[in-house]
């Protein structure tokens, strides 16, 4: 497999964008992604979406999105993963660039959700869950991730402040985030006392629905060196790996074990330990979501989270910045594009492109880990910079 | 939910009918045509146990639309033994007397209907044994 | 032999009180609770309906009757509150007993007496030797107009029993119906209450039909009030069937055991079988018992029933009537919530 390199990103500010369709969304950061890597177009687009079609009624994906970059005869390719659509839609550009079959391709992840009301979007969103076994007794995403809260709080003691600290440093950084769809800071006292959505976790725990798209262009290390004279970022590891679809049939009903082993993977393949990585963009869905991550990808022990979110491990300023970009907590969740926009953001960060505000001291090795459903598909992926 | 999607999983909702892999004894519920357990294809039907103890739950205050006018509702994931776990609405409970560990059995009830004129669709969901 | 082979029943957990009903309509709650001597009914939550109740009460019944549900060959249901009008009740508990495919099913109706219907065909499909068992049951979540006198007394639950000729617990030795056309109470087609006639429906409706098939029935079986251990009427209160048996002669004591109204309100279809398995829950090898129903439009049936030996040793193995009914896990719901639960707020359509 040879070297692969990322040489453009592009991502648009998130949010509710009643003026702008799904076609639009792809184009936008497509477009975005082909001038920061100054070149015209590329010889695949994956495009990561997770439900064009109860969304907005449209698939076939894979026209849509090169006649609207005006890339035809491009071929496009559809990625389905739930909430993993992007970072699988990217890790197969990388495979496709990796296996020489393509010298540029491009990822992009697209979700536009809000062309139906709540209970559309609920409706589209539970798909990613047992329609038959879960979704049929009454379940939401906010109930199984609660689900997992209690288990883990059980378990292991984590505390309620302690799941809303995960939303306070989020929001913070998304404050200095400009593309982020809620830039406002919130406190853990604001964060128990919204709205219970399912019990323990309120409004603030949960990522919103968004709109919003991300793209981002790899390119074979040799031909990246010729287009681009910036920092190069290279994907230095890819994992990818899958678990029951059920919650109630997985080994540990609050570990993820999907993201431990595609996290695995990954290092295997960067040759890396995980305590080599800088910094993370991790699938914060829900704010224990992104404690049971860190605890999966081994950055620590089980059961210490909690604590460690509380000590400030995470935070922008801390031993290990998670979701500087405010993760989907604060910059939104459209599902399909969250995958890609860690990969921007990590990019970025490695580049120093990001703002000064919320820059991460050292960014030289990122990891992005995108998560499906309830922890039944996990993608991650390892960059460093050049 | 169409016709066919409910009708085809009324054994598991109604009867509780698993598979037992020949091979190495897990249980699947529902049944499959695989064992993730041993990889064989042979099963023999058994059923699941109908009492189980909690193993998590949450209280879903926001629901989707078929559960609008039944929230708030708790939903548990429940040890029925045999290595099988459901998950499913807790009945005749309150939210501040369910507790991990509680013991609790299957009930048959009305899980949703569809509108005024559609389907009325059944299942399970477990009541607590006090 | 021909009988009861196993029984269940079943009560949901939520009550409310006539005192709750009263409030809100302006209407004088001691002289409902004296004068209908009722206290409090049985309520069902929206996941609750005439098919899970049957459901679990036939469970109950088939635990006690120790047989392979495979064998069933006919479910009868009999309510005035079927989920569908056009779909079995039937056919669902069939399905979710597994006594299906090989199994006749259909749905009765005959306002309360719909449920001791089924039993009465169920049974005879046995004596016939048509099948070897069947199942009768009577349930019922039937409504009553808001602010009208039903309201404080319609209530939900359900009874099943299994018929068979073997390891009978409860002998049937007699049966006799007793029918007319009398409009005493009725629901047309599309309505969602029923309607009734008022002071109409006692003398020349209950009370005509109760006692004419108690007195044919005990006529048939050449027997007197004081041969019973025990009687059940209809109860769609707690006066009428206290009055009914009072009238022919039956004391308090005899009354009693069945005498489930005052706290359960009235089942409709489940009225009379319901006091039956609260009986059986306690008869005595030998003891008589006699049941008779009564459905509106109009009817009544009865039966005469002799437990035998076999009784002592199916009647702990599934839940009891009345402990069910005085359960300290009872649930006291005020009209709001009763009013949700019953489909009575007008919703946006659509």
């Amino acid at each position: 497999m040879r070297d692969v390199a990322v040489i453009g990103v592009g991502m648009n500010k998130w949010g509710e964008l009643w003026d702008k369709s799904l076609r639009d969304l792809i184009a936008e950061s497509a477009l975005l992604a082909l001038d920061d890597a100054g070149i015209d177009k590329v010889e695949a687009m994956y495009i990561g979406c997770m439900s064009s079609g109860l969304f907005t009624d449209q698939e076939h994906l894979a026209s849509i999105g090169p006649d609207y970059a005006a890339m035809c005869p491009t071929p496009g390719i559809r990625v389905e993963s739930a909430c993993a659509s992007g970072g699988l839609a990217f890790r197969s550009a990388f495979i496709h660039v990796a296996s020489g079959l393509a010298d540029i391709v491009m990822a992009v992840g697209v979700e536009k959700m809000t062309d139906v009301d709540g209970a559309g979007a609920t409706f589209g969103l539970a798909t990613a869950a047992d329609q038959e076994y879960e979704v049929y007794n009454g379940i939401t995403f906010p109930g199984l991730y609660s689900m997992m809260a209690i288990h883990h709080m059980h378990k292991y003691g984590t505390t309620r402040d302690q799941l809303a600290q995960v939303a306070v440093k989020n929001h913070k950084n998304g404050a200095k985030n400009p593309l982020a769809q809620f830039r406002m800071e919130v406190t853990i006292d604001q964060v128990k006392n919204a709205v219970m959505v399912a019990d323990p976790l309120t409004i603030l725990d949960c990522s919103p629905i968004t709109d919003g798209s991300a793209a981002v262009i790899l390119c074979s290390m040799d031909k990246a060196k010729e287009i681009t004279k910036r920092r190069l970022v290279k994907v230095i590891g890819s994992g990818h790996a899958s678990d029951t679809i059920q919650l109630a049939q997985r080994d540990d009903l609050s570990f993820l074990k999907s993201t431990k082993l595609a996290a695995q993977q990954a290092l295997a393949m960067a040759g890396r330990k995980i305590k080599d990585v800088d910094f993370l963009e991790v699938h914060d869905c829900f704010t224990i979501a992104e404690i049971m991550v860190l605890e999966a990808l081994g950055c620590i022990a089980p059961g210490k989270g909690g604590p460690s979110t509380a000590d400030g491990l995470t935070a922008l300023d801390g031993k290990l910045p998670v979701n500087a970009s405010g993760g989907l907590k604060s910059k939104g969740h459209p599902v399909g594009a969250t995958g890609v926009a860690q990969i921007v953001e990590i990019t970025k960060q490695i580049r120093c492109d990001a703002e000064k505000d919320r820059k991460v001291k050292k960014a030289d090795i990122g990891l992005a880990q995108n998560m499906g459903g309830s922890g039944a598909s996990s993608v991650v992926h390892i960059l460093e910079g050049i | 939910m169409s016709s066919p999607r409910y009708w085809r999983e009324m054994p598991q909702r109604y009867r509780y009918e698993a598979a037992k892999c020949k091979k190495c004894g897990k249980v699947l519920f529902p049944p499959r045509l695989i064992c993730p357990g041993c990889r064989a294809r042979d099963f023999e039907k058994v059923h699941i146990n109908q009492t189980g103890e909690i193993e998590t739950y949450t209280v879903i205050r926001v629901a989707p639309a078929p559960f609008v006018d039944q929230a708030p509702y708790p939903v548990a994931i429940v040890n029925m033994g045999d290595g099988v776990r459901i998950l499913c609405q807790l009945a005749d409970i309150e939210p501040e007397e369910i507790k991990i560990g509680l013991p609790v059995r299957i009930e048959f009830r009305k899980i949703q209907k569809q509108g005024e004129s559609g389907l009325l669709l059944y299942g399970y969901k477990c009541v607590p044994e006090f | 032999m021909v009988g009861i082979i196993g029984y269940g029943a079943y009560i949901p957990r939520n009550r409310i009180k006539v005192e709750e009903i009263a409030k809100v309509w302006g209407a004088d709650a001691p002289s409902y609770k004296k004068g209908l001597m009722l206290q409090e009914k049985s309520v069902p939550t929206p996941d609750q309906d005439t098919i899970t109740m049957s459901v679990e009460a036939a469970r109950r019944a088939i635990t006690r009757a120790g047989i392979d549900p495979a064998k069933v060959g006919a479910v009868y249901i009999g309510s005035e509150s079927h989920p569908y009008a056009v779909k079995p009740s039937g056919t669902t508990l069939a399905e979710a007993i597994g006594a299906v495919p090989d199994c006749h099913c259909a749905d009765f109706e005959f306002a309360c007496k719909a449920g001791s219907e089924g039993m009465f065909v169920a049974m005879g499909l046995v004596k016939a030797g048509e099948i070897d068992y069947g199942i009768g049951i009577g349930a019922d979540t039937s409504q009553g107009a808001p602010g009208d006198a039903l309201e404080y007394s319609a209530s939900a639950g359900a009874a099943a029993f299994i018929f068979g000729r073997e390891n009978v617990i409860a002998e049937c030795l007699y049966t006799h119906s007793y029918m007319t056309d009398t409009p005493d109470f009725w629901r047309r087609e599309y309505q969602f209450y029923p309607r009734h006639a008022s002071r109409f429906t006692g003398e020349p409706a209950y009370f005509k039909h109760t006692l004419g098939c108690a007195r044919a029935i005990m006529a048939k079986a050449n027997m007197k009030p004081q041969d019973f251990a025990f009687a059940v009427f209809h109860q769609p209160n707690g006066k009428f069937p206290m009055t009914a048996g009072k009238q022919l002669g039956f004391t308090k004591e005899q009354m009693n055991q069945g005498w489930l109204s005052p706290i359960l309100g009235n089942t409709y279809s489940g009225a009379s079988p319901m006091g039956l398995t609260a009986i059986l829950d306690i008869a005595k090898p030998g003891d008589l018992i006699l049941m008779v129903s009564y459905g509106s439009g109009a009817g009544s049936d009865g039966f005469i029933w002799r437990a035998t030996d076999r009784i002592k040793e199916v009647q702990g193995l599934a839940v009891q009537t009345r402990p069910m009914l005085e359960s300290d896990r009872r649930k006291y719901l005020d009209y709001g919530t009763y009013s949700k639960y019953r489909g009575k707020i007008r919703k946006l359509e659509g």
